[in-house]
């Protein structure tokens, strides 16, 4: 089955099963190896991408429902060769341990800062339930807010 | 004297022992199984319509927290800690769609449907009586202002209530398990009891 869709700004096309995981066709047939494979059931937010501005866990998101939309993985996060809000302040913080879920937790957050652009704790607790692994949620949260005035300022 | 005290002891003891032995034998197993075997083979639509709507699969989504269940044990993992929201979707940032779609996943597990939600706090089912179910679903101040046939359409027609019947397989690739009343049976038996005025045993 072919399915069309734009990807960090380019329209692309392959030709897989409808019900393949949108994450094995970015990662395998597009070869964008930045969303990872986690826990492979949605569970855990490792391979969280963009479609449509919303955010999606793409290891239980089936290609055909890409159709036509547009996605942004963590390749295509950043604008003009300027780090995104939330990839600055993740840098500023030096919150990756690892770093294997931190792709995933820099999508959640962006997406966030999208919908609430100055979060509390509580909005932070109730809206980024990924998984890390290294325990790195403390650096995390104050990343978060740090993107967040990042973010007021651009 | 003393030998009397004793003797009206004795006989309180065997009094209380008695009735406490009397009143634990209505929750004792064998009860209990008899009459859920009884209402397992009841023709009574009241009876087949709620042995449906009493299985995980229809209270997992009427949770009494504001987060989902999930499983057969009707269990809460921190990926299932999303609240509730105002619409039963989720929060603004993350909602049911970010992990579930309009359909079942067998690669993932995920189980989906088309408007995927929990049901609203005033319809909460989780620890409640199939009587207590029965009469928040009928009451328009609760059930969204539905009328008898507008919860009969929800409850036969609702894709999400019919993925019921269509619940797919689990992360490890086994199969859900489905509702005790076949699809066809069930939703006869709803349109019956609707029909028939909606009546709610005493129980």
């Amino acid at each position: 089955m072919k399915t069309s869709f734009t990807i960090n700004g380019e329209v692309k096309s392959i030709d897989v099963d409808g019900k393949t995981p949108l994450l094995w066709a970015i990662r395998d047939d597009l070869d964008l190896k930045g969303t990872k494979f986690g826990c492979g059931k949605a569970a855990c937010g490792a391979c969280t991408i963009h479609v449509d501005g919303k955010q999606v866990r793409s290891c239980s998101f089936p290609v055909k429902y890409a159709e036509g939309k547009n996605i942004t993985t963590i390749e295509g996060l950043s604008k003009g060769g300027q780090l995104h809000a939330v990839q600055q302040a993740w840098a500023e913080m030096v919150v990756p341990q690892c770093g294997y879920c931190q792709p995933g937790f820099i999508m959640a957050t962006a997406a966030l800062l999208n919908q609430i652009p100055k979060p509390t704790d509580q909005d932070i607790d109730d809206n980024i339930l990924n998984v890390c692994r290294c325990g790195t949620y403390y650096r995390m949260r104050k990343a978060i807010h740090r993107a967040a005035e990042i973010y007021a300022s651009k | 004297m003393k030998k009397t005290i004793v003797s009206v002891i004795s006989l309180l003891i065997l009094v209380l022992g008695f009735a406490f032995a009397e009143s634990r034998k209505d929750w004792s197993g064998d009860n209990h199984n008899a009459a859920h075997s009884n209402i397992e083979q009841s023709q009574d639509p009241f009876d087949k319509m709620m042995l449906v709507l009493t299985h995980q699969r229809c209270v997992n989504c009427h949770p009494a927290g504001s987060k989902p269940i999930k499983g057969d044990d009707s269990h809460t993992t921190r990926a299932l800690g999303i609240p509730r929201g105002a619409d039963g979707h989720g929060l603004k940032s993350i909602d049911c769609s970010t992990c579930h779609s309009e359909e079942n996943n067998d690669f993932s597990g995920v189980p989906g449907a088309p408007e995927w939600a929990l049901a609203p706090e005033s319809m909460i089912w989780e620890g409640k009586t199939r009587v207590e179910i029965a009469t928040q679903m009928m009451d328009p101040k609760r059930n969204g202002g539905r009328s008898p046939e507008e919860i009969m359409k929800h409850l036969t027609e609702h894709e999400l209530v019919l993925w019921a019947w269509d619940p797919g397989v689990d992360s490890e690739g086994i199969p859900r398990e489905k509702p005790p009343v076949p699809k066809d049976e069930y939703i006869a038996a709803v349109k019956e009891w609707i029909d028939n005025g909606a009546i709610i045993p005493n129980e």
